[in-house]
């Protein structure tokens, strides 16, 4: 394992019946590195996911994280490892306030430990961590039904779910996906901000042309297997994206 | 025709008065204090006086209300957290046994007994049931239907604390009274506790894990510990509705196992409205009576208080608590309209 390596992903594979959803799969990310995973519908981006963050347990192949295995590990272990993730459908709690959503993190075992074994006022500490996803604080927004708000703002909770995990890595499953264009745009600064105090994210996403602005390097799926990495450029000059994208052989001028 | 008709409308408004924000506590009128109190205050008048006025076998039946509202709780909080659960005369009949085999084979006096049992029930409930927490739904209640009666056969065929004939001459409470009053507290104490429990942060994970345990295990929260958690809880509580009884009968059989102490309790919690604990107690204090003022009718019993049971569950499908609430908060007034 090299320096500075917080996740490698070895040979994952995964199968649901005869359909492979991810087949030999393999990468490495580096301690504040960026990564963007992208592929056609059902090329097996959220299984991967799921597979790193325990919710699905590969068929065979590692995941080790700051070098330990954790592969297989129950969801719950590895959130407190500090690996948070968000939904692509978002899960959240429609009959509670939204910064009542935060309580649960917060009530973890690994928020404890990093808070020194304090607690503390857990309320005031969801209604700051909103009010850094631009919930503002004095408005009614966060004290509000999270049933009751725009999806944009249920997207941002859910990020804000993740985080209050002090997570040091962030997986992203298409965070964008049903978000207006000015609620992208008043989002992914947040996502840029925390990259660069230092968070390492893996990003999954469907809007390409946001994605390639902030990832360092792309990763692309087809029908579960690898077909391309490196940065965004060089991804989309590769042969197999156009095809998998395309379905055909075309130039793209 | 239409328009005249139309011109009143009902208007239905929601009473004005935060109960309690969580700084601000702020009353304004006698009142206002008095609207407030009479729901928290009644029951607990009530409860503490009738056991002074009532006829002994009328006090008989307040104190099986009371036990039968002690297991109808122990089901709402496992229901809480999504734990449906159809044996809790399995969580009674291990808190008797252990109350009954103490005080029978080491004569341990009554004031340890009960708190052992207590403790020892929820002990033991949590480490049968800790390994099935992982089934959800009607999975859980198979396995706990099951239990209560696997128990049951097996004290049966090994003769374990005294087979088929139990354990008898136990010893009694000291007055009769002393013994009501304790099963009363503890029900109301019982009550509040978790009221008051479920709506802290501990009791928000709770009811998290029952709406969506993915969402609450991707936030580091150990689902499986917090519900073998609320295992010993529940089964703490049964523990001790089971010791009591043992020594109110000075008796502990196979019949603590009966598929009664695990129906009823379900249908109390249905009957006044799961999910606030106060719908389970007002559940059992409205069906163990109804129970026993039915008995002078005789055979029909059993299907009037069964037609009763449907015809409110589907009157009233949210719970008679829930529906009372809801009125008490609300007042209704016509306004004009156009």
């Amino acid at each position: 394992m090299g320096a500075g390596v917080l996740l490698e992903v070895e040979n994952l594979r995964k199968h649901f019946g005869g359909i492979l959803a991810v087949f030999d799969v393999g990468f490495t990310l580096r301690r504040g590195e960026f990564l963007g995973i992208i592929g056609p519908n059902g090329s097996g981006k959220t299984t991967l996911v799921n597979l790193i963050s325990g919710f699905v347990r590969p068929d065979s192949g590692k995941v080790l994280y700051k070098g330990e295995d954790i592969t297989g590990k129950r969801p719950y272990t590895i959130a407190g490892l500090g690996i948070a993730r968000t939904f692509q459908m978002v899960r959240l709690f429609y009959n509670l306030p939204a910064f009542k959503n935060l309580i649960i993190p917060l009530s973890s075992s690994r928020v404890k430990r990093l808070r020194g074994g304090e607690y503390g006022e857990r309320d005031d500490v969801a209604v700051d961590l909103l009010d850094d996803m631009g919930f503002e604080r004095d408005s009614f927004v966060p004290y509000k039904l999270a049933g009751s708000l725009p999806h944009g703002y249920l997207k941002r909770l859910d990020l804000a779910r993740a985080m209050a995990l002090r997570p040091e890595l962030l997986i992203l499953d298409e965070l964008f996906s049903g978000m207006a264009m000015s609620e992208v745009a008043s989002t992914l600064p947040l996502i840029e901000k925390f990259h660069e105090e230092g968070l390492t994210i893996i990003m999954i996403e469907h809007r390409l042309k946001e994605l390639f602005r902030v990832v360092d390097r792309v990763l692309v799926l087809n029908y579960g297997q690898k077909i391309a990495e490196g940065s965004p450029q060089e991804v989309m000059e590769t042969e197999a994206v156009k095809k998998a994208y395309l379905g055909i052989d075309v130039e793209i001028k | 025709m239409a328009e005249a008709e139309a011109r009143y409308r009902e208007k239905r408004l929601d009473r004005g008065i935060k109960v309690r924000a969580d700084t601000i506590y702020a009353i304004s009128s006698y009142r206002e204090i008095f609207y407030l109190v009479l729901p928290r205050a009644f029951p607990v008048f009530a409860l503490l006086f009738l056991p002074i006025v009532l006829s002994s076998y009328w006090e008989k039946v307040l104190v099986y209300a009371c036990v039968y509202g002690l297991l109808a709780l122990s089901w709402d909080y496992l229901a809480n957290c999504g734990l449906f659960s159809l044996g809790q005369a399995f969580f009674l009949g291990v808190g008797a046994y252990i109350a009954g085999a103490l005080s029978y084979y080491l004569k341990l006096p009554i004031w340890m007994t009960i708190p052992i049992a207590t403790l020892g029930g929820g002990v033991v409930c949590a480490a049968f049931l800790s390994p099935v927490v992982r089934l959800r739904g009607v999975y859980f209640a198979m396995v706990t239907l099951m239990l209560p009666l696997l128990l049951m056969k097996m004290i049966e065929t090994t003769g374990i604390f005294g087979g088929t004939h139990g354990l008898s001459a136990l010893q009694p409470f000291p007055k009769e009274w002393i013994g009501t009053y304790t099963v009363v507290v503890v029900f109301l104490a019982c009550l509040f506790i978790f009221r008051r429990l479920i709506n802290e942060d501990y009791g928000l994970v709770l009811r998290a894990i029952r709406d969506d345990d993915r969402a609450v295990m991707s936030a580091a929260i150990n689902i499986y510990w917090r519900k073998t958690q609320a295992l010993f809880v529940a089964g703490a509580v049964g523990g001790f509705a089971g010791a009591f009884i043992t020594h109110h009968y000075q008796f502990v059989g196979m019949s603590v196992f009966a598929l009664d102490y695990s129906i009823l309790p379900v249908g109390a919690a249905a009957l006044g409205g799961p999910g606030s604990f106060a719908g389970a107690a007002l559940g059992s204090m409205i069906l163990v009576p109804l129970s026993e003022a039915l008995r002078a009718l005789g055979g029909m019993r059993i299907a009037i208080y069964c037609a009763i049971l449907v015809l409110s569950v589907i009157v009233l499908p949210e719970g008679i608590f829930h529906y009372i609430e809801r009125k008490y908060h609300q007042f209704e007034r016509l306004v004009r309209v156009g």
